[in-house]
């Protein structure tokens, strides 16, 4: 065993070596169930949203797939865990399981559009996939309540064990240990060839194809794979609100999530967890003083920060972040 | 000596414009072989055909004795071509060392490997030294490709081709934009390329076609014009008319 | 039958003036503009405001509108949208997203939520009969006034300078500027020409499409169909992707009023299958 060979391998190593950030990262999230009582319900909003970011992260950071329709496998992984337990199967972790193939399913089925594409399709047809489920949840309505939404939801206790409670207890520990969970499947693929391949497309996909790498088959399993994430955080959502509403295929939560991810930068897979408590606590401030024009707001920061603030706000998260050596790949030019 | 890789009557039009005008062309193995010509003769769309960029309106690409006209980029890397780009094709966000265990793993078969880590495969470890070591990359291996100067990163294209193992190698302009420093470190590099390895160079440089060069075929117009071995191109009077001009090697 | 197929004309007239500038600037400078919708609802509501409040006569609104959006959209180009054009298709399309938010805010808050209805004059109401046809006085004029639009439109796309100039440039920018063509100006007047249109198309189409502050979203996946089944480089693509779009949602909300509105995702995604490149893309061998 040659002394460059014992070099590859550690580089290779501390590339995906845990950092010591990210454990503190970890523990105040666990934490903070202790720290802010008070303020559950929020945190267990902000871990669902950080979920769902994490699956845009996946295709938009990883692969460089801009999706303006990623809120479709939210609702649909919503609906089918919010259907599931409606129709007495309730338990927690079966319906997200469910929600996960049923949603991972959709982005297979709509992958070969999406990776064919140039960007403009792509735009085109993430938002008309997501148009088309809510014009079927909107006029299903026997089977999904239509706009009144799906009521009458019955959630079993997590494991048998944890039954779900008013203050989020149950709710944020669980939403929580989903988003770790995946999380660290998540950290694992981006390590792993077929990680290393996604970046490779991201990067080039003219030397991509010219290094073996089948681009077409990469995207569609990772589009497949954040589709099936994003139905687990739409999960979690029917499951610790015991409701599911037209809104979750709003063409603003696909909006939001793509803000939230590029608020906490795309591509090394805290970003849309950091994005996210950034967004819920701007979200919250802005709506004490101003609760009607959200919209606006938010279209304002939108604007400000891919002119400006981008740079202002990660410079110094990258600060922070260039000391995590498994980072030294990220960053969009 | 037999072909590696062959064309058949190629032939590839542009709406009215024929690029690529009935090329029959043959590889031998271990060839260094230099495929020339004047801007517009064709060349990159010669290449782009050998390589599945485009395909061709008629004729066929044979690999190792089989057809691979119709198939895609990636399925003829694994069947053993690879190739260099003119402008340097690269994943700029990576380090030289992540790009050729990429290379490595994908050829190995291992790009599906979604719970796997390189580090674990003692294959991938091995091969990726071995290629860091024979193009001299060791000491940059973890800087990101972006950082690292034009003749470097062109250092990593190459031997991110090689890495796939292929037994031909396109090599388009080696050289281009490199500056004058890192140009010898660079030509030594290809010159060192083992012996198995066919290599079809495309190339403006003469200094560099009649350094390397075993055979050269001329493209002019999308024709071949000449075919041969060097000193008798650069006496045919066809191509000194047609491309060497005043500034023959004679 | 023939109603409906006569509607649907007019429709996709309408929705060609929303969309055509739109498949200009794309292609032109490779940006993605969602906001596009937004210059359609200024534009309407010019229409509605100058009618409502001054008692401007519809007809003359409508050259206002285009003004309007016109003007708004130099400035925006000016202030806001040039710093984009190099920036990732990321970028464009969050800063679009937000202008269109606050497009939408802005008008909710200005205007209120509701649906606006302007009273046509009445030599514009109601319809005759062209052989048991029944024709809509406001749907002919609307296609009168759109056709002869895009007739322009393909004239001087093609015939004249300023046009040939702008195919060059959108067909290859930099070999466009190498030649001496102030690629930026010419961008900066078709940003405008294309942002009027879309404010004309706005408050042309108040009668037949509604306008409300959503209307920038509602309508945003009509523009993209229209751009991408369309293609960028001609008028024509667009404009036949603009017909189709608009026979296939009337007559499918028509005829199959349950699954009407899936008609046209329907239709993209068959486009899409048969045609990757676009309806009229160029042909590649």
């Amino acid at each position: 065993m040659s002394h460059l060979q014992d070099r590859v391998r550690a580089s290779l190593q501390a590339s995906r070596r845990w950092h010591i950030a990210e454990i503190v990262f970890w523990l105040i999230a666990l934490g903070s169930f202790w720290a802010f009582p008070r303020h559950l319900l929020l945190m267990n909003e902000i871990a669902i949203l950080a979920l769902f970011a994490l699956s845009l992260d996946l295709i938009l950071g990883f692969a460089g797939i801009v999706s303006l329709g990623h809120a479709a496998f939210l609702g649909l992984g919503a609906y089918a865990a919010g259907l599931l337990a409606k129709n007495g199967m309730g338990d927690p972790v079966l319906g997200l399981v469910f929600a996960m193939v049923v949603s991972g399913f959709a982005g297979l089925l709509s992958s070969p559009l999406i990776v064919k594409g140039n960007d403009l399709t792509r735009l085109m047809v993430t938002l008309g996939v997501v148009l088309i489920l809510h014009e079927i949840a909107n006029s299903w309505a026997s089977l999904t309540g239509g706009a009144d939404g799906l009521q009458g939801i019955t959630i079993n206790p997590v494991l048998g064990l944890f039954a779900f409670d008013l203050f989020g207890k149950t709710a944020y520990l669980y939403s929580l240990s989903v988003l770790f969970v995946l999380f660290l499947v998540a950290r694992r693929m981006m390590n792993s060839p077929f990680g290393l391949s996604l970046r490779a497309i991201r990067d080039n996909q003219l030397r991509a194809a010219a290094s073996g790498v089948p681009p077409s088959q990469r995207l569609a399993l990772a589009y497949t794979i954040a589709a099936a994430y994003a139905g687990a955080a739409g999960a979690l959502l029917a499951q610790t609100s015991q409701f599911v509403s037209l809104d979750v295929l709003d063409f603003h939560r696909s909006a939001d999530v793509m803000l939230v991810l590029i608020i906490g930068g795309p591509g090394y897979l805290y970003g849309g967890m950091i994005g996210a408590v950034v967004f819920k606590f701007l979200q919250d401030t802005i709506a004490a003083f101003t609760p009607q024009y959200w919209m606006f707001w938010i279209g304002l920061f939108l604007v400000l920060f891919v002119l400006r603030g981008r740079s202002l706000i990660h410079g110094g998260v990258k600060l922070f972040m260039t000391r995590l050596p498994w980072l030294s790949g990220r960053g969009r030019s | 000596m037999s072909a590696v890789l062959q064309t058949r009557n190629l032939v590839k039009t542009f709406g009215g414009i024929t690029a690529t005008d009935d090329i029959t062309f043959s590889l031998e193995k271990g060839a260094r072989h230099a495929l020339i010509g004047p801007n517009g003769a064709g060349k990159t769309t010669f290449v782009n055909l050998l390589t599945g960029v485009l395909q061709p309106t008629a004729g066929a690409v044979i690999l190792n004795g089989e057809d691979i006209t119709t198939l895609s980029r990636e399925a003829r890397v694994k069947r053993g071509m690879a190739r260099t780009f003119q402008i340097n094709q690269l994943f700029a966000t990576m380090t030289p060392l992540q790009m050729i265990a990429l290379v490595t793993s994908e050829r190995l078969g291992y790009g599906l490997r979604a719970f796997n880590v390189l580090d674990h495969d003692p294959r991938v470890i091995e091969q990726t030294a071995d290629i860091l070591a024979r193009f001299r990359l060791e000491d940059i291996m973890n800087e990101t490709i972006a950082s690292l100067p034009y003749g470097k990163q062109r250092q990593v294209e190459i031997a991110s081709t090689f890495a796939a193992q292929p037994s031909v190698l396109l090599l388009d302009e080696p050289a281009a934009g490199v500056p004058e420093a890192e140009r010898r470190e660079l030509l030594d590099i290809v010159a060192a390329l083992p012996a198995d390895v066919s290599v079809l160079l495309i190339e403006h440089d003469m200094d560099i076609i009649f350094r390397f060069a075993t055979r050269i075929t001329v493209l002019v117009n999308g024709r071949v014009l000449a075919d041969g071995d060097p000193v008798s191109i650069a006496r045919d009077p066809a191509v000194r008319e047609a491309y060497l001009g005043e500034e023959s090697h004679a | 039958m023939l109603t409906i197929l006569f509607d649907g004309i007019a429709y996709g007239m309408v929705l060609f003036v929303l969309a055509c500038g739109l498949s200009v600037t794309m292609g032109l400078m490779n940006f993605v503009n969602l906001a596009h919708g937004a210059f359609a609802m200024l534009g309407g509501y010019i229409t509605v405001l100058l009618m409502q409040k001054l008692g401007v006569p519809f007809l003359l609104t409508l050259p206002l509108a285009f003004i309007g959006a016109a003007l708004i959209g130099v400035i925006l180009e000016r202030i806001l949208y040039r710093p984009m054009y190099g920036k990732s298709h990321l970028d464009q399309v969050m800063f679009t997203i937000g202008i269109v938010f606050m497009a939408v805010a802005g008008a909710d808050y200005l205007m209120g939520s509701s649906q606006q209805i302007i009273k046509l004059p009445s030599w514009l109401q109601g319809r005759f009969d062209i052989g048991g046809v029944g024709v809509g006085r406001y749907r002919l004029f609307v296609l009168v006034v759109c056709g002869v639009l895009a007739f322009s439109l393909q004239w001087g796309f093609t015939k004249t300078r300023f046009g040939s100039r702008l195919r060059a440039s959108v067909d290859d920018a930099r070999v466009a500027r190498g030649l001496g063509i102030p690629v930026n100006r010419l961008f900066a007047l078709t940003f405008a020409l294309g942002s009027g249109l879309a404010g004309l198309g706005g408050a042309l189409g108040i009668e037949l499409m509604g306008l409300d502050p959503s209307f920038p979203l509602k309508f945003m996946i009509y523009f993209l169909v229209v751009v991408t089944v369309g293609g960028t480089s001609t008028i024509t693509g667009p404009f036949f992707a603009a017909m189709l779009l608009g026979v296939a949602d009337v007559a499918g909300k028509y005829f199959v009023p349950e699954i009407g509105a899936f008609i046209i995702y329907v239709l993209m995604v068959v486009l899409l299958i048969v045609r990757p490149d676009g309806l009229f893309a160029k042909g590649r061998a």
